[in-house]
């Protein structure tokens, strides 16, 4: 292959990713992303600068080397490629499709200013797609078994980080998960749409490879404690990774009402139960030619309405607080929801829900807002326009306006400090809590956060929960 | 894992069921539930966890066909699987020294509230039991009563079995002849709001053990909310057990029929 000068690269376009028709892709819940071939993987790894000082690394918030895999990829050295990821980032196939990019390694990358920042979560996906199916990485072999025994609990990205390196590390990992099914958010909020099962399934079936034990069905806090795990169970040290799964509700009149769900109860429904398949049993109420109303700007909210599009819903609409550009959800998904046809009502905020006399919903009453000085968080506060009050009909809504942590685990626990919002303390480069032997790390500590963080936090932990067996020390 | 040690028929439509779970046998207090699935893309469904011996490891459910779910769990077998169970789930019932207790169990209600009227005869309560169902048949879990009660009442609505009418009437005669301090209940809806309004004029606290439609039972969607004294709950991990007295009945009710049209729909297609 002819090298290219820094100029010649910098001319080329960047490389769009194919995908499947809007109209078609808002019928059913197949991916809509292709993907990368391998030729047009070459043809955009190919405008990397390669540059002395990568500034792509430092917006990624675990440092993936992007600037040698792109090298390797130039270079159609793929299972390279994949081997420079993989020191840094347990999940690249799963992070290439939900990361906001755009806000980390894109927005860092020095072609953004030009606004043609490299596709790298295009390309991490295609690398570990690519090798994930033609010639899978031989995975680190175990160290010695050093007979120390790790309970993880929660099998959500940092879950699974943290047990993938512990194995790695040579201890016994037992993963315990409260649901029937293992991934935690991955599984049951991220729509297949977005992310396809099996892609979660074979990380974990690797881990499972690898010798982690998976006890799903069991809630730690009431089946063990948190105690339990540590003296009866004989478990040597226990990593906390439950999430923050507790919903949050609007707290207006009227959201009891049937046609009233929260994104996680919706999205749980649909995906981790396939609500939507004729075959499956838990039902979700008819969205045909109805409204649907979602409430929120996030990504939980674009999935919301994306799913209530390929329900069938005739009008399925986001009613966030600020505007367009205050939007916290991935550009793409924004796109890709704008393509799809969902309607985006901004500057309203829900005053109430209206329901029938047999307590069915039938519209939201809408408070028009402006935005006013910018707040503590430096985004400008949404504020009431007094008098512009108006009604909207709706048959659904959906809730998506975060969660908080779930107290399941914590409220059997009284000696793991907490902080006033219910999170548990952590430190951020140890993981290591009030308790000792008790890390934790992902959304429990953070609050909703994301995937990458989440599995950052459970492979600093996995880390320090090696010191900590190797030493004793505290 | 989960396998049925033991399946019969309780009544009609109500099957009983000792399914091995060591672990849960040893954990578990009364009024907590177990969420299981019977059938792969099945749905997950609560079950109150009627009774449960450590030393053998097992716990026992007791199931009203009411549905799908519930019909396809009801055919299962001794040696037959669940495909998942996990529990136990919900706060237990509170159970202290109260002094004289009446539990009120209205058909299947009864395998519900047994649990809990043992515990609290376990800590010293006097417990009267009075327990109901449309005629004789359907009074369940009578022998297993009597053993923690020192007063038993059945009830039916025809009068083929002990006293002939309901189930209220009954606590109103037994509240006119000795002092009751608390009252507990389980069964249909509309049995749980009379008796919380048989009791609230005598001012005695009274619960009810709540049975919303739910999902993951873990506190994670929300779709079990019911309204109490005119606040949010979450059944699954702040109750199933509410303060009666407080609890918004008919929007309970509503709430359990919203899927309705999908079951008739669904249940047609399917089969
Ligand atoms: C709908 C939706 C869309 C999202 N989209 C994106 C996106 O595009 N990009 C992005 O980066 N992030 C996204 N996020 C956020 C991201 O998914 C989370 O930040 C991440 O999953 C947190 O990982 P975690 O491992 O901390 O917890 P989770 O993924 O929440 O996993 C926790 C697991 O612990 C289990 N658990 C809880 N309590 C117990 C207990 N007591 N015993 C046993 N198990 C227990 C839970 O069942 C769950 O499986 C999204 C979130 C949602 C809800
Ligand atoms: C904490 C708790 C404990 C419970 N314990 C028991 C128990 O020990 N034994 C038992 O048989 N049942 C119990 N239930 C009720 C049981 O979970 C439901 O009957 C079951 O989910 C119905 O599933 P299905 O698929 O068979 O019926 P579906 O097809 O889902 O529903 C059939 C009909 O039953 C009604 N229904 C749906 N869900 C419920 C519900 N949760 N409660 C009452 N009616 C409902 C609907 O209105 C519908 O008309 C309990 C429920 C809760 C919340
Ligand atoms: S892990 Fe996420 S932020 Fe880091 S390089 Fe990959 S896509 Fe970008
Ligand atoms: S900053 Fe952009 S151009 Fe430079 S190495 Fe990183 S991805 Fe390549
Ligand atoms: S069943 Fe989901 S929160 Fe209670």
């Amino acid at each position: 292959m002819t090298e290219l000068t820094k100029r010649e690269r910098m001319k080329l376009p960047p490389t769009e990713m194919p995908e499947r028709d809007a109209a078609e892709r808002a019928r059913g819940f197949m991916e809509v992303n292709f993907g990368y071939d391998p030729d047009l993987a070459v043809t955009e790894a190919q405008r990397c600068l390669l540059c002395a000082r990568p500034t792509c690394v430092d917006g990624c918030p675990v440092g993936v080397q992007i600037r040698d895999f792109m090298g390797h990829v130039a270079m159609r050295e793929f299972t390279e490629a994949a081997e420079v990821i993989g020191v840094d980032n347990s999940l690249p196939a799963v992070c290439g499709r939900v990361c906001a990019q755009e806000v980390q390694c894109e927005g860092s990358c020095v072609l953004d200013k030009k606004g043609k920042p490299i596709h790298i979560g295009h390309l991490e996906r295609f690398v570990a797609d690519f090798v994930r199916e033609h010639s899978p990485l031989e995975p680190t072999p175990n160290a010695p078994s050093t007979g120390k025994r790790v309970a993880v609990v929660g099998s959500g990205p940092a879950g699974l980080a943290c047990a993938s390196d512990l194995i790695t590390m040579g201890h016994e990992v037992t993963v315990f998960e409260a649901l029937h099914e293992l991934g935690g958010v991955l599984v049951y909020g991220i729509p297949e749409f977005r992310l396809p099962k099996d892609i979660v399934r074979s990380e974990i079936d690797g881990l499972a490879d690898r010798g982690v034990e998976f006890r799903t069905n069991t809630v730690i806090g009431s089946l063990d404690t948190l105690d339990d795990l540590l003296t009866e169970e004989g478990y040597d040290a226990v990593f906390i990774g439950v999430g923050a799964g507790l919903p949050k509700f609007l707290d207006v009149p009227g959201e009891n009402l049937i046609g009233v769900y929260s994104a996680n109860e919706f999205l749980t429904r649909i995906n981790l139960m396939k609500a939507y398949s004729d075959k499956a049993q838990t039902p979700i109420l008819d969205m045909h030619g109805k409204n649907v109303v979602v409430f929120g700007g996030g990504n939980t909210a674009m999935d919301a309405v994306r799913t209530a599009v390929r329900l069938g819903a005739a009008r399925a609409s986001i009613a966030y607080r600020r505007t367009m550009e205050e939007m916290p959800a991935r550009v793409e998904e924004v796109h890709h929801a704008q393509a799809e046809g969902v309607v985006f009502d901004n500057l309203v905020s829900p005053v109430e829900l209206l329901g029938n006399d047999e307590s069915r919903l039938t519209g939201v009453r809408l408070q028009r807002m402006e935005l006013g000085e910018p707040g503590d968080d430096g985004r400008r506060r949404p504020q009431p326009i007094e008098g512009e009050i108006f009604d909207q009909p709706a048959d659904v809504v959906v809730i998506a306006i975060g969660n908080v942590p779930n107290p399941l685990l914590l409220r059997t626990t009284p000696d793991l400090d907490r902080t006033k919002w219910g999170t548990l303390v952590a430190d951020s480069a140890t993981g290591r809590t009030s308790k000792k032997g008790v890390f934790g790390g992902g959304d429990i500590v953070t609050g909703g956060a994301t995937v990458i963080l989440a599995m950052g936090a459970g492979r600093r932990a996995a880390k320090s929960i090696d010191e900590f067996l190797a030493t004793g020390e505290w | 894992m989960n396998t049925i040690v033991e399946a019969r028929a309780l009544a009609p439509d109500v099957c009983y069921f000792r399914i091995e779970a060591p672990k849960i046998a040893r954990r578990r207090q009364a009024g907590q539930f177990v969420i299981v699935r019977v059938e792969d893309d099945g749905e997950r469904i609560p079950l109150t966890i009627a009774d449960s011996d450590a030393e053998e490891g097992w716990i026992a459910l007791a199931v009203q066909a009411v549905g799908h779910t519930t019909t396809v769990m009801n055919r299962l077998q001794t040696g037959d699987h669940l495909v998942d169970m996990v529990g136990p789930l919900g706060e237990p019932s509170e159970i202290e020294q109260f002094g004289t207790v009446a539990v009120v169990g209205g058909g299947l209600g009864t395998a519900i509230a047994y649990p809990v009227a043992k515990a609290l005869s376990d800590a010293g309560n006097s417990v009267i039991s009075i327990i109901g169902g449309r005629s004789t048949p359907y009074v369940i879990f009578e022998d297993e009563m009597r053993e923690c009660s020192d007063e038993i009442h059945p009830c039916t609505d025809d009068g083929s079995h002990g006293f002939h009418g309901l189930v209220t009437t009954k606590l109103d005669e037994v509240m006119a002849r000795r002092q009751v301090d608390r009252v507990i209940c389980a069964g249909p809806i509309p049995m749980m709001r009379a008796v919380a309004e048989t009791t609230r004029p005598h001012g005695i606290p009274t619960i009810a053990s709540l049975n919303p439609i739910m999902v993951d039972g873990t506190g994670m969607c929300g779709g079990c909310r019911v309204s109490v004294g005119g606040e949010s709950k979450f059944a699954c991990v702040d109750g199933p057990e509410f303060d009666a007295h407080k609890v918004d009945f008919e929007l309970l009710s509503r709430r359990n029929r919203a899927y309705l049209e999908w079951e008739t729909e669904h249940n047609r297609s399917v089969s």
